[in-house]
C-alpha cells in the first residue's frame, strides 16, 4: 500500500525485526460525564495492531469493548464522553487531530462495521448511494466512476447481481446480504484497519460462517488489519491471530490466540472458556463465575476480578499492572506464574 | 410506476366515503340552523303563501334525502346553486375568492418553510446550546401569539406606520403579480408565525432522533461531514415527518385565514363564508365548506402519494 | 410402554399470507417427548422452531395433525378444563422482559399465575412465590423490586420461578439463554438442570445454539424451513450426523479450540436461507446442499428411521459420508 512508508519518524524506535505497528493504543480511557462527576468506563487500555494483523477483543457485555472500538474512531458523543490517552495511527495521535483531518481518516484509513446491519444502514438511500458517497468523500471521482467502484466492491464482498443490488434499498436485502453491504461500504476506500463490532452476532450460524470466511479472505487478500470485537470466543478463534480479553473496563490479557486457548494466564479468560457449553461434557454442571461484573461506580480497588476469582490472594487487593508473560503475551494478574489454568483444550 | 398508479386508485376509493360523509354533514348544516330556512329567506314580513312558495321553490318541503340527492347531483356537475343574497352563482363567487386565500396560504407556507427549516436544522445541530435555547424560546412565542393580534401589529407598523405595504384589500394574481404579493405579504406573515414555530420544533425533534440513530454513526464512520450528514441524510429521513407537518399546517392555515382575512379586509374564502353565514346565505356556506373539504382531501392525497417517493419502504 | 408426555403427530401450523398461499411455518412434523426428557430443537431463522414451541403449549393451534398431552388432545378440552390443563405446559421466551410487567414488583409477577388459577389464599400464594424465588437464586430482597432493577440473567430467573410456581410437567424453553452472557448462560443452564431433577420436569429446549442444545439435550431435532430433517440421540446427532444440513450446521459453529484440535474441514453453505413463504420444491435443503442431485428437486425425501432411534430426511442418507464436528 502506498501510504505504508509515510510518517516513519518521530516515534520511539520499534523493536528490532518488528514491523512498526499500524495502530498503537496507549493508556486509552473513556469516562462518562454525569452530573455526579466522571464515571470511568474503561481505563489504561494499551495494545497494538500490526499492519494486516487480525486482533480480537473479547469480553462480556459492559466490559467496555464496544466503547473502546468507538473511541478509536472518535465516534463517541463528545458532549458526554471524555476520551483520554493516545491513539496512534502510524504515529499520529488521532485524539489530537482537528475534525477535518479526522474525517479524512474515517472510512479511508480506518473503517468500522456494526452489529445490526439493518439499523446501521440508512433506510432511504440505495446500497450503491451509500457506498458511492463513501468513495466520493475520499476520492475526487465522478458519479460514473463511483458507481463502477461501488459495483466492483459489491462483487468483491460476494453479493450476487451487484449491478442490480447497487440500486436496491437495505430493506430489500436479507440479513446476511445487508452485512455484506456494510462490509462493502467499509472496504470501498481500501482502509488499512477495519474495526468490526459484533458483525455476526445478529446472523444465523450458517450465514455467520459465510461472513467470517469473507472477512478473513478480504483481510488477507488486501492486507487490511482487522479489529474484531465480539463476545464469542469461538468467532475469535476462527478469525484472529491475537486476542485481548477485557474485563470491567480493562484489558486483562493480550496474547496470541493459539497460546491463550491452550494456556490462558488470566483466571477470567480461563473461566470464560470453561463456561462454554459446547466444549463441556454434555449434561455436566457448567463451570460458572460467581458474583457479578462490578459496577463502574464501585470498582474494586485492586485487581478488578479478585472478588470473583477462585485464585484470589490478599496481594490481589493492590492495583494490578499488565505484566509480560512472554514477548507477545501480557496479563493483568499477579499470580500468573504460579497458576496452571485450563484453556479450551483441557 | 404501475404500482404507484394502483396505489392512487386505492387511495381515491378510500377518499370517496370521506367526501360523501362530508357532504352529508355540510348539507345537514342547513337542517341544524334554528328556525325555518324558508321563513328566514322570505324575510320577516312575508305572508304564509310566500313562505310556502319559497319552501316549494327550494325544495324544503321534500324529504331530507331527496333534497340531499338533488343538491349532490347538481354539485357533482359543478353547480353549487346561487347565492340567496346576490343571486350570483356560488361557483363564480368561490372562483373569485379562492385565489386570494390560496395566495396568502401558499405564501405563508413558503415563509414557514424558508424560515422554519433552517431554524430547525440549526437547533438540531446546536442542540442543548444557547442558540438552541433561543430558537425554542422564539418558537414558543410563535405558537403562543394569536395571529389576529400579530396581524394588527403588522398593519400598525408596516402599513400604517412605515407605509411600506398596503394595509387592506387584495389584487388578483392575474392582474398584477407584484401588487398581489404586496397585498399578500403582511397577512401571510401573520399566518406564518405559528407555522414557523411548528416546523422548527417538529424538525428539530425529528432531526435529533435521526441524528441519534445507528446509521448516522455509520455515516460518520465513513468520513462524512456533519453538514452532509444532516442536509442529505438527515433531511431525507425526516422528509416523511416534514411532509406530515406541512400537510397539517396547510390545512390549519386554510382555516386560520378566516380571521386574518377579516383583519386585512381581503375578499377571500374566509370573508365569503363569514358574510354568508351572518346573512344565512346557505348555498354559499355549503359551497365554501364543500370546496374546502375537497382541497383538504386533495392535499392529504397528494401527501400520501409523496410519502412513497420519499421513503422507499412505503408501498 | 407408557404414553409419552408429549406427542406431535403430523403437525401443520400455517400463517395466512396476503395474496399468496399460506406460509407453512411448521410443515407436517411428528415426534414424541418422554417424561423427564430434555428434547432439543435446533434451527435457524425461518425454521419454524418457535412456532412449533408455541404449538406444543397450545399457543398456536395446529391447522392439521394433533398435539397430544399425556395421550389426550388438549384442544378437545374447553373453558375451565382447558385452562386447568394448560398449567402443566409452560413456556419461557428469549426476551426476559416479554413476560414481566414493568409496573409490577417481582413478587407480584411471580404470584400472578397462581392468582389467575385462583389457587390457595393470597398469603399462601406469596409464600409459594417467595419459596420459588429463593429456589431459583433470587433472595428475598428482590421481592419488592421492579424488572428494570434486575439484570437480564436475574429477569430470566424470575420468569423461570414464575413458570414453576404452577408446578408444570413440561416447560418449553424458547432461546432462554440466547440474550445472556456466557458466564450467566452457564448459571441459568445449571439451574434448569437442577430444577429438572428436583421437580421432575420435561424440557423442550429450542435454540439456534448448537453448543447449548447438545449440552442440555437427550435427543435433538434439527429443523430447516418448517421440517424436521434429522432427529436422534444428542450424541449421535452431534458426532455422527446423518443429514447434510446437520453436518453443515455443526461445521459452521465457531469453535474455540486451538487450530491443532480442529481436524475437520469447514463446510460453508452457499446462498441464503430460502424464504419459508416460498420453499424449494422437493427437499427443502437442496438449494444449499453440497450433495444435491436432480432427484432432490422432484421428490421430497421421506423422514425415516435410519438407525434405531435416529431419523433423517435425505434420499442419500445411506450413501453419504458426513463429517462430524471438531469436538
Amino acid at each position: 500500500m502506498a501510504s505504508d512508508t509515510s510518517k516513519q519518524q518521530g516515534r520511539p524506535g520499534p523493536e528490532m525485526g518488528h514491523r512498526p505497528p499500524l495502530l498503537s493504543v496507549r493508556e486509552l480511557g473513556v469516562a462518562l460525564q454525569t452530573r455526579g462527576g466522571n464515571l470511568q468506563l474503561t481505563q489504561n487500555i494499551s495494545f497494538e495492531v500490526g499492519a494486516g494483523e487480525r486482533v480480537g477483543i473479547v469480553g462480556e457485555s459492559g466490559c467496555g469493548k464496544t466503547v473502546t472500538g468507538l473511541a478509536l474512531l472518535r465516534l463517541l458523543p463528545a458532549r458526554s464522553m471524555q476520551v483520554s490517552g493516545k491513539i496512534l495511527l502510524d504515529g499520529t495521535d488521532l485524539l489530537r487531530l482537528p475534525g477535518r483531518q479526522m474525517r479524512a481518516i474515517r472510512g479511508r484509513q480506518v473503517a468500522m462495521i456494526f452489529q445490526e446491519p439493518m439499523s446501521a444502514l440508512d433506510p432511504v438511500f440505495t446500497i450503491g448511494q451509500q457506498i458511492g458517497e463513501a468513495i466520493r468523500a475520499h476520492f475526487p471521482v465522478g458519479a460514473r466512476e463511483a458507481r463502477e467502484r461501488a459495483v466492483d466492491v459489491l462483487d468483491r464482498v460476494g453479493i450476487p447481481l451487484p449491478q442490480r443490488r447497487h440500486d436496491e434499498y437495505p430493506h430489500q436485502l436479507s440479513g446476511g446480504m445487508r452485512q455484506r453491504a456494510m462490509i462493502a461500504i467499509a472496504l470501498a476506500c481500501q482502509p488499512r484497519l477495519l474495526i468490526a463490532d459484533e458483525p455476526t452476532t445478529a446472523l444465523d450460524v450458517t450465514i455467520q460462517a459465510q461472513i467470517i470466511e469473507l472477512l478473513v479472505k478480504l483481510s488477507s487478500e488486501a492486507g487490511t488489519a482487522l479489529l474484531f470485537i465480539t463476545h464469542d470466543l469461538g468467532v475469535v478463534a476462527e478469525t484472529c491471530e491475537r486476542v485481548l480479553t477485557m474485563y470491567a473496563g480493562q484489558v486483562v490479557e493480550d496474547a496470541p490466540v493459539e497460546d491463550v486457548l491452550v494456556r490462558p494466564r488470566h483466571p477470567y479468560t480461563s473461566a470464560l472458556m470453561r463456561s462454554l457449553p459446547n466444549l463441556s461434557v454434555p449434561k455436566s454442571v457448567l463451570p460458572s463465575i460467581p458474583g457479578r461484573v462490578p459496577n463502574a461506580l464501585a470498582m474494586p480497588a485492586g485487581c478488578r476480578f479478585a472478588p470473583r476469582c477462585a485464585h484470589a490472594r490478599p496481594a490481589c487487593g493492590r492495583a494490578q499492572d499488565a505484566l509480560p508473560v512472554g514477548a507477545d503475551h501480557r496479563v493483568r494478574c499477579a499470580r500468573f506464574d504460579e497458576l496452571e489454568l485450563p484453556g479450551t483444550a483441557a | 410506476m404501475n404500482r404507484r398508479w394502483r396505489m392512487l386508485g386505492e387511495r381515491l376509493s378510500q377518499v370517496i366515503p370521506v367526501i360523501v360523509l362530508a357532504t352529508i354533514i355540510v348539507f345537514g348544516l342547513l337542517q341544524l340552523v334554528p328556525g325555518d330556512p324558508a321563513m328566514t329567506l322570505a324575510g320577516e314580513q312575508a305572508t304564509d303563501e310566500r313562505i310556502a312558495e319559497i319552501r316549494h321553490l327550494y325544495g324544503f318541503d321534500k324529504p331530507f334525502l331527496v333534497q340531499y340527492g338533488t343538491w349532490l347531483g347538481h354539485a357533482a356537475q359543478g353547480d353549487l346553486s346561487r347565492s340567496l343574497l346576490s343571486g350570483e352563482r356560488v361557483v363564480t363567487l368561490i372562483g373569485q375568492s379562492f385565489p386570494h386565500t390560496l395566495t396568502i396560504v401558499v405564501l405563508a407556507l413558503l415563509i414557514s418553510l424558508l424560515v422554519g427549516v433552517p431554524l430547525g436544522i440549526l437547533a438540531a445541530m446546536r442542540a442543548h446550546t444557547r442558540a438552541d435555547t433561543a430558537i425554542s424560546a422564539l418558537s414558543s412565542v410563535g405558537v403562543a401569539i394569536p395571529n389576529f393580534w400579530l396581524a394588527m401589529i403588522l398593519v400598525t407598523y408596516f402599513a400604517l406606520g412605515l407605509g411600506w405595504l398596503p394595509a387592506t384589500g387584495a389584487t388578483p394574481l392575474g392582474e398584477s403579480v407584484v401588487g398581489s404579493l404586496r397585498h399578500a405579504i403582511l397577512p401571510a406573515l401573520a399566518l406564518a408565525a405559528g407555522g414557523i414555530a411548528e416546523l422548527t420544533r417538529q424538525l428539530r425533534s425529528a432531526l435529533l432522533e435521526v441524528l441519534s440513530s445507528q446509521y448516522m454513526r455509520t455515516l460518520r464512520a465513513k468520513g462524512l461531514s456533519e453538514t452532509a450528514m444532516i442536509c442529505k441524510h438527515g433531511l431525507k429521513n425526516v422528509g416523511v415527518n416534514l411532509l406530515t407537518v406541512i400537510g397539517l399546517l396547510f390545512n390549519r392555515l386554510l382555516g386560520a385565514t378566516v380571521v386574518v382575512e377579516a383583519v386585512f379586509a381581503i375578499p377571500g374564502m374566509g370573508s365569503l363564508i363569514v358574510r354568508a353565514a351572518i346573512n344565512k346565505d346557505f348555498p354559499v356556506v355549503q359551497g365554501v365548506v364543500l370546496s374546502m373539504v375537497l382541497v383538504v382531501v386533495a392535499t392529504n392525497l397528494l401527501i400520501d402519494m409523496l410519502y412513497s417517493v420519499l421513503d422507499p419502504r412505503v408501498k | 410402554m407408557s404414553v409419552p408426555l408429549l406427542q406431535a403427530e403430523d403437525v401443520l401450523v400455517q400463517f395466512p399470507a396476503p395474496g399468496q398461499a399460506p406460509i407453512r411455518a411448521v410443515d407436517r412434523v411428528s415426534f414424541s417427548v418422554a417424561a423427564n426428557e430434555t428434547f432439543g430443537v435446533i434451527g435457524e431463522s425461518g425454521s419454524g422452531k418457535s412456532t412449533l414451541g408455541r404449538a406444543l403449549v397450545c399457543l398456536n393451534r395446529p391447522d392439521a395433525g394433533r398435539i397430544l398431552h399425556d395421550g389426550a388432545d388438549p384442544f378437545a378440552l374447553t373453558g375451565r378444563a382447558f385452562r386447568a390443563h394448560r398449567r402443566n405446559y409452560q413456556i419461557i421466551f428469549q426476551d426476559p422482559n416479554a413476560a414481566l410487567n414493568p409496573r409490577m414488583t417481582i413478587l407480584d409477577s411471580v404470584c400472578e399465575p397462581l392468582e389467575i388459577l385462583g389457587e390457595a389464599t393470597a398469603a399462601a400464594r406469596r409464600d409459594r412465590a417467595r419459596a420459588m424465588m429463593d429456589r431459583v437464586g433470587l433472595s428475598g430482597s428482590y421481592a419488592g423490586r421492579y424488572p428494570h432493577e434486575l439484570s437480564g440473567g436475574q429477569k430470566q430467573r424470575v420468569n423461570i420461578a414464575r413458570a414453576l410456581t404452577v408446578r408444570p410437567k413440561l416447560m418449553v424453553c424458547d432461546e432462554v439463554v440466547a440474550a445472556l452472557d456466557v458466564s450467566i448462560q452457564a448459571e441459568v443452564l445449571n439451574l434448569l438442570a437442577e430444577l429438572q431433577g428436583e421437580f421432575g420436569l420435561t424440557f423442550v429446549f429450542i435454540t439456534h445454539d448448537l453448543g447449548v442444545v447438545s449440552h442440555v439435550s437427550d435427543r435433538i431435532a434439527v429443523m430447516y424451513l418448517g421440517k424436521i430433517v434429522e432427529l436422534g440421540p444428542a450424541a449421535r446427532v452431534r458426532h455422527a450426523p446423518l443429514h447434510p444440513y446437520t453436518e453443515a450446521l455443526l461445521s459452521a459453529e465457531p469453535s474455540a479450540l486451538p487450530a491443532a484440535m480442529r481436524t475437520r474441514e469447514r463446510i460453508v453453505l452457499h446462498g441464503e436461507i430460502p424464504s419459508p413463504a416460498d420453499p424449494p420444491s422437493g427437499c427443502r435443503f437442496r438449494t444449499r446442499c453440497r450433495f444435491a442431485e436432480p432427484r432432490c428437486a422432484v421428490d421430497a425425501p421421506a423422514f425415516r428411521e435410519v438407525q434405531p432411534g435416529h431419523f433423517a430426511a435425505c434420499h442419500f442418507v445411506d450413501q453419504l459420508t458426513l463429517q462430524g464436528p471438531a469436538s
